[in-house]
């Protein structure tokens, strides 16, 4: 998954032509990395969207900026704007949701 | 059909599914979100026998693939159901239903919510059950505990540390927590006691402002502004799906001796989810072990 810091935020999220489907994390979150390898299997059977991964330690203006207050969180954006999040640990068939929104 | 089913993959559940593996028994564990249950939220476990120090995530991982080591299946599926269907026990989930002979109910308990309206929206954006997950968002913020327990007093020491202001909300007079506790509390100048008072409303726009908190005596209604919200009012047993086979507490605890039997032969629960006194990694590995202990005991005698 592509890391993205608050430089690169603007032209892989907000300006991506794909929907994108930003992970906040951190390394010291159990969840998280609990919900790792579903994200990187899923981000390689889904073509059609961008996955992203956010350290909210070292990003912590964008955590601020969207308002992250728990990971993890994932945040769904299409065309610039947010669509839908979900935080806390989430199981593979709700990421698959979230995604075909 | 499995020789055993093991409702939930945290680690009372795969404690069981090692155990039912070396028995030679053929088990599933359902699993509705991730394998691992509560302890993935601690970076650190230092009372585990073994290691001074491992995260809940390494410890999860490396039982999960031991129980897998052993040759355990496991399907992410949510349980919603338990029944009799002609000679086994039939779990029903959310994508349909499995059979086996016997069947272990590990399914831990979950963070009680306060109920109020806009409750689940503010989760993570001001809302939260744990404060050493979340309390890194607050440094220098203002915030607010619920409760009157260990955890609620615990989570206010630690808050103290970071949050320029922690208010402590409780709805009577005294804690049940350890006065020790309090005590500390009490000496922390940026702790505030907002005694004999519910929250009672949320205040919030897209995140977490204000909470309106009630006083039992009198009504009156106060309102403190803040960044976030701790919610430590206990924990609730995931047994609700299963009540019409096993007795419940009145806490929802599911009633079992320490042999892990319920009163419906063949069916078993183990973990947090039982009546106990302790509940720790140690007693719910325990309890793993003794229920699949007893389901290959109950199904050999089939
Ligand atoms: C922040 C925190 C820190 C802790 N620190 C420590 C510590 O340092 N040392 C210690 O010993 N203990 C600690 N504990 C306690 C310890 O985590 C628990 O005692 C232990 O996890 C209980 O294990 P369990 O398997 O019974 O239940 P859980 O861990 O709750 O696991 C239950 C599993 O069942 C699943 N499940 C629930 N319902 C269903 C269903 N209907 N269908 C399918 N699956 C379902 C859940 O998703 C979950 O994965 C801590 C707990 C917390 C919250």
């Amino acid at each position: 998954m592509l890391a993205v810091t608050k430089e690169t935020f603007e032209s892989e999220v907000l300006k991506s032509d794909k929907p994108v489907l930003a992970d906040f994390n951190a390394g010291w979150c159990g969840p998280c990395k609990a919900m790792k390898p579903v994200l990187e299997e899923l981000a390689a059977a889904t073509p059609g969207v961008k996955f992203v991964s956010i350290d909210i330690d070292d990003q912590d203006e964008l955590s601020d900026d969207y308002d992250v207050a728990s990971i993890p969180c994932l945040v769904l954006f299409k065309g610039g704007e947010e669509v839908k999040r979900h935080v806390g640990l989430t199981s593979r068939d709700d990421i698959v949701a979230l995604i075909s929104e | 059909m499995h020789d055993i089913i093991v409702v939930g993959g945290g680690p009372a559940g795969m404690t069981a599914a090692i155990y039912a593996r070396r028995a030679s028994r053929s088990v599933l564990v359902l699993e509705a979100v991730a394998c691992g249950g509560q302890i993935l939220n601690t970076p650190d476990i230092e009372n585990y026998p073994i290691e001074a120090h491992v995260s809940g995530y390494d410890f999860t991982t490396r039982v999960e693939a031991q129980a897998r080591g052993l040759g355990a299946e496991f399907a992410f599926e949510k349980a919603v159901g338990l029944r009799r269907g002609g000679d086994a026990w039939v779990v029903e989930t959310n994508k349909g239903g499995h059979r086996a002979k016997a069947v272990i109910l590990a399914t831990g308990a979950a963070n009680r919510k306060l109920g109020l309206p806009d409750e689940d929206r503010l989760v993570g954006r001001g809302v939260s059950y744990c404060a050493t997950c979340d309390g890194n968002f607050y440094r220098n913020k203002t915030v607010a505990v619920v409760g009157g327990g260990n955890t609620a007093l615990e989570d206010a020491l630690y808050l103290a540390d970071l949050a320029e202001k922690v208010y402590l909300i409780h709805r009577r007079d005294g804690f049940r927590g350890e006065e020790t506790n309090v005590a500390r509390l009490r000496e922390r100048p940026n702790v505030e006691f907002v005694l004999n008072a519910t929250v009672s409303r949320l205040v919030a726009e897209k995140r977490l402002t204000a909470v309106e908190v009630t006083d039992v005596r009198d009504g009156s209604v106060r309102t403190i502004e803040l960044r976030g919200l701790f919610v430590a009012v206990g924990r609730i047993p995931e047994n609700q799906n299963f009540s019409s086979v096993i007795a419940l507490d009145a806490a929802g605890y599911a009633i079992a001796g320490e042999d892990c039997h319920t009163a419906a032969p063949g069916v078993f629960v183990a973990g947090d989810n039982r009546v106990k006194p302790l509940r720790q990694l140690v007693t719910a590995t325990a309890d793993g072990a003794m229920a699949a202990t007893e389901a290959v005991k109950f199904i050999n005698e089939l």
